[in-house]
């Protein structure tokens, strides 16, 4: 009888519908919460340190002429390279997805390609081959080149993915052709220009060999160099709270400008495909341009690294010491990379089963912190680990963790992408077939998730392989990763013995870049 | 004189022919339909005339001045002709206000007003123009982007498909607002579907495209009751197509003597009735007898589909059968009113009414 009242609720059949998920989304609602929560560990001791060293001394170290000057520098570099970036990002896309250049896909994936040299190799190149480069005009060119593609990428795939029925309508309410870009399709490129200029932005404030080569102050050297001299004082790690707060000031605007619209494709049916136009007497100047920048962002370090390679010949290959570096690096990339995905796993698994403000909540935090600089992750696993927990300070477990709260994001997104293609259905069929929770979960969603898991693993893997500022930091005691091998080479101006390093990360990075440029073009549906 | 006169437009996709010589003439004000099997040119050739493409041989000229001619066009934003796309095509970026007002002048100071009165016109409320597209359902899309086309006083107005997203219900009443509204705007209006009614009830000159050629041009009714061609007939709608001998008006057919539109004399011709013109009265066998002038069949299969009801009848005797052997044992199917069709097994009598079409 009561089962008969009961029935005739109505909210009882969906409650009954989510059953066999139950048991298996809080486990991994736990393991999310869990995640999200060590994420926060590095944010909340900085603030955590800002409060025991006491007002005074905060600001006394935080409003001084040096910090103004940091300050105005990594000002100035962010406001000048990124909308140089954007305009290049912009016009290279248009050329290669929407006009009828000869070899246009050539020159797409050459636009794509610069991402696979690090950018302290970036600098490396330019500074031998043009020794007298420094300030702020040489980092906002060595910074254009080495991070363009991060605008590039999202840019071009949107342009792909644009209704080319909309330019037409706006044709045909008597619009020509340049104002039909302005007021359709660059609006349109909006979200992809914001996430892009984020991305840019956030390695500007984050990266450290680049600025060093080329003598150009910003806070991750000063961060840095304050570490080197007085290791874990308060003055590195306030350094690191301005360096943090400037981060969220980005991720504002970033949110500020982005807005809430939307961009997708209003209506039911396929889109029709794009023409493309013909850039008739422009297509000369358009092609020097691709040359141009093919020339500065791949020709330099390529010709440099094979420049050095011969002068040093035979004799910088020191495969003994090179074979090490490698083992360790791949080590580290792939136990890094593992760590990461599985630790995005649960996370991806919730935002895609069981969206809600929880979930946007944890998302939130990995991806706040997984925008943080490398150097700021360091210092503040460093400052953990000596001051509570010294036995791990310089362990593997304490540079895996860097590692993993620094790239979860890319394995996050990877994911996220790959469990949204695999149909919920599958999971309730296993469970309807007899397999526990956890099981079916294995059995359908992981597995078919497994390819993006890979293509998340090996751009986490590109990352850490490249990374060098935490690893220096945190790494222990005899560790040398490429990254480092390079690095104190090119210290001690031994740019020939620095080159097999630079070659070698070059070469491993390329696939992977390769795999980048291909992840895009699917998710534009092609 | 016609407003807009088309004349041997070809138009290539690599191998493919597209549009393998078009010739149109629009009168100005009027309305006209081109429908097709989908692939038959149709888009292209609406394309064309809206400037997004130019042809690879022959002319359009619209109102005297030349548009396109062979590879030279002049370019759709420099046409003034208005587009309402399949699914809308409204600017997601943008606000209902902001898209009907998209084509004019931003500092137009009568701007806000215009965009309220053209909402008004296509039954838009003015609450909408504060909203996005995605919010809106598939018609109110239509009808923004209706507003839209019309705000710039389009010359002519190009509808592609813009029905056919809708619900069934829906789709015959937006049809009859958007051509009342373009009529008494007195815009000249050419519309592409693929679905025949749509196009029979739309315009006053029909255009029946296949394989990239106009096949039939004609009157809504020309077309329906005398189609060139089986496949046209068939196109347009349900047709009964029988083998027959005609002279002096008349036809010897599997349904007896007919009268036909044609006064010519052939022995072996092909003659066409729409369903509705064969009239069914109920009988029995024993009304058959004594009776051999007259036409009678046993009902084999009924289909009730609410308000009509489908209905298969076989030919019980032929008065004078060119070849019976073939049509005799293939049942005519008819579309009757559901409310009070026979039932199967029932004898009815069959009577013709109006005359046959013969094929030339």
């Amino acid at each position: 009888m009561q089962s008969a009242v009961d029935l005739g609720r109505a909210g009882l059949p969906s409650k009954m519908r989510r059953m066999p998920h139950r048991r298996a989304a809080r486990w991994l609602v736990s393991a999310a919460v869990f995640v999200a929560l060590f994420a926060l560990l590095p944010l909340a001791f900085i603030v955590w340190i800002a409060v025991q060293t006491g007002w005074e001394t905060v600001s006394a170290l935080v409003f001084r002429p040096r910090v103004g000057e940091l300050l105005f520098n990594t000002t100035l570099l962010v406001l000048l390279t990124v909308p140089i970036a954007i305009i290049l990002s912009v016009a290279l896309a248009w050329l290669t997805e929407r006009s009828d250049l000869p070899g246009a896909r050539l020159w797409a994936w050459l636009c794509v390609a610069p991402l696979a040299i690090p950018a302290f190799v970036h600098s490396y190149a330019w500074i031998t081959m043009v020794p007298g480069l420094h300030g702020l005009w040489a980092g906002v060119l060595v910074s254009v080149i080495a991070y363009f593609p991060f605008l590039y990428l999202p840019i071009s795939a949107a342009l792909r993915r644009l209704d080319p029925a909309l330019e037409d309508a706006a044709a045909a309410l008597g619009l020509g052709p340049s104002r039909v870009f302005w007021r359709v399709v660059m609006p349109q490129l909006r979200l992809a220009i914001c996430g892009g200029s984020l991305l840019v932005g956030l390695h500007l404030l984050a990266e450290y060999g680049l600025y060093v080569f080329i003598r150009f102050d910003t806070f991750t050297t000063a961060i840095v160099d304050q570490f080197q001299s007085t290791f874990n004082g308060p003055a590195a790690n306030m350094l690191a709270g301005v360096l943090v707060t400037c981060c969220f000031v980005l991720l504002g605007l970033e949110v500020l400008v982005r807005g809430e619209e939307r961009y997708a494709r209003v209506g039911a049916g396929a889109a029709r495909s794009q023409q493309r136009t013909n850039l008739g007497r422009a297509t000369m100047p358009s092609l020097l341009l691709l040359v141009a920048t093919t020339l500065l962002a791949l020709g330099v370090p390529f010709v440099t690294i094979g420049r050095w390679l011969i002068a040093g010949g035979a004799e910088v290959w020191r495969l003994d010491e090179i074979g090490l570096a490698l083992g360790q690096t791949l080590f580290l990339s792939l136990a890094g990379a593992l760590l990461a995905t599985v630790a995005a796993m649960p996370m991806a698994w919730i935002s895609i089963r069981a969206p809600g403000p929880l979930q946007r909540l944890l998302e939130g935090c990995n991806y706040i912190v997984g925008s943080l600089p490398g150097v700021v992750i360091a210092l503040a696993l460093v400052t953990i680990t000596v001051r509570i927990a010294l036995p791990l300070y310089q362990t593997l477990f304490t540079i895996l963790v860097a590692y993993a709260l620094m790239f979860l994001p890319r394995a996050l997104v990877s994911l996220r992408a790959s469990i949204a293609q695999a149909p919920v259905e599958l999971e309730r069929a296993a469970s309807s077939l007899g397999r526990r929770p956890l099981n079916a979960l294995w059995s359908t969603t992981i597995r078919l998730s497994a390819p993006g898991a890979a293509a998340g693993m090996a751009l986490v893997a590109l990352g850490i392989m490249n990374e060098l500022t935490a690893t220096q930091m945190l790494a222990p005691n005899g560790t040398r990763t490429l990254a480092m091998a390079f690095w104190s080479y090119s210290s001690e101006i031994d740019y020939a013995s620095a080159a097999p390093y630079a070659f070698i990360m070059v070469a491993m990075s390329l696939p992977l870049t390769w795999l980048l440029y291909v992840q895009s073009k699917r998710m534009a549906g092609r | 004189m016609s407003f807009l006169e088309i004349r041997g437009l070809h138009k290539h996709y690599g191998p493919v022919a597209a549009l393998a010589g078009v010739d149109l003439d629009v009168a100005s004000g009027s309305r006209t339909a081109i429908v097709g099997p989908s692939g038959c040119g149709k888009t292209t050739l609406l394309r064309l005339i809206a400037g997004f493409e130019a042809p690879d041989q022959g002319r359009i000229v619209l109102g005297g001045e030349v548009l396109a001619n062979g590879g030279a066009a002049v370019p759709a934003h420099r046409r003034g002709i208005g587009v309402v796309a399949q699914d809308g095509a409204l600017f997601p970026h943008l606000t209902i206000g902001d898209n009907i007002g998209f084509g004019m002048g931003r500092g137009d100071d009568k701007r806000a007003e215009r965009i309220v009165e053209l909402a008004y016109i296509v039954g838009l409320d003015k609450a909408i123009l504060k909203r996005r597209p995605h919010e809106l359902s598939g018609g109110q899309q239509q009808r923004v982007a209706l507003a839209r086309a019309m705000a710039m006083k389009p010359r002519l107005m190009l509808l592609d498909e813009p029905f056919s997203a809708l619900d069934t219900g829906l789709r015959a009443s937006m049809r009859k607002a958007v051509a009342e509204l373009l009529e008494a705007a007195g815009i000249t209006t050419i519309l592409v579907t693929h679905d025949q009614a749509e196009a029979l009830s739309f315009a006053a000159q029909v255009a029946v495209m296949r394989d990239g050629k106009f096949s039939q041009v004609g009157t809504p009714r020309d077309l329906y009751l005398k189609p060139k061609d089986r496949m046209i007939a068939e196109f347009l709608g349900d047709a009964i197509i029988l083998p027959a001998s005609i002279s002096g008006g008349f036809a010897n057919s599997p349904l007896g003597r007919i009268a036909v539109d044609t006064n010519d004399s052939r022995d072996v011709a092909r003659i066409m009735l729409r369903p509705e013109q064969i009239g069914l009265k109920r009988t029995s066998r024993e009304g058959m007898s004594g009776t051999p002038d007259m036409l009678f069949g046993e009902v084999t299969e009924s289909e009730f589909a609410g308000s009509t009801c489908m209905i298969a009848v076989r030919l019980l005797n032929n008065a004078d059968p060119p070849d019976a052997a073939a049509i005799g044992n293939t049942p005519l199917i008819l579309r009757k009113s559901g409310m009070d069709a026979p039932t199967v097994g029932e004898i009815v009598r069959l009577t013709v009414s109006g005359k046959a079409h013969v094929f030339v």
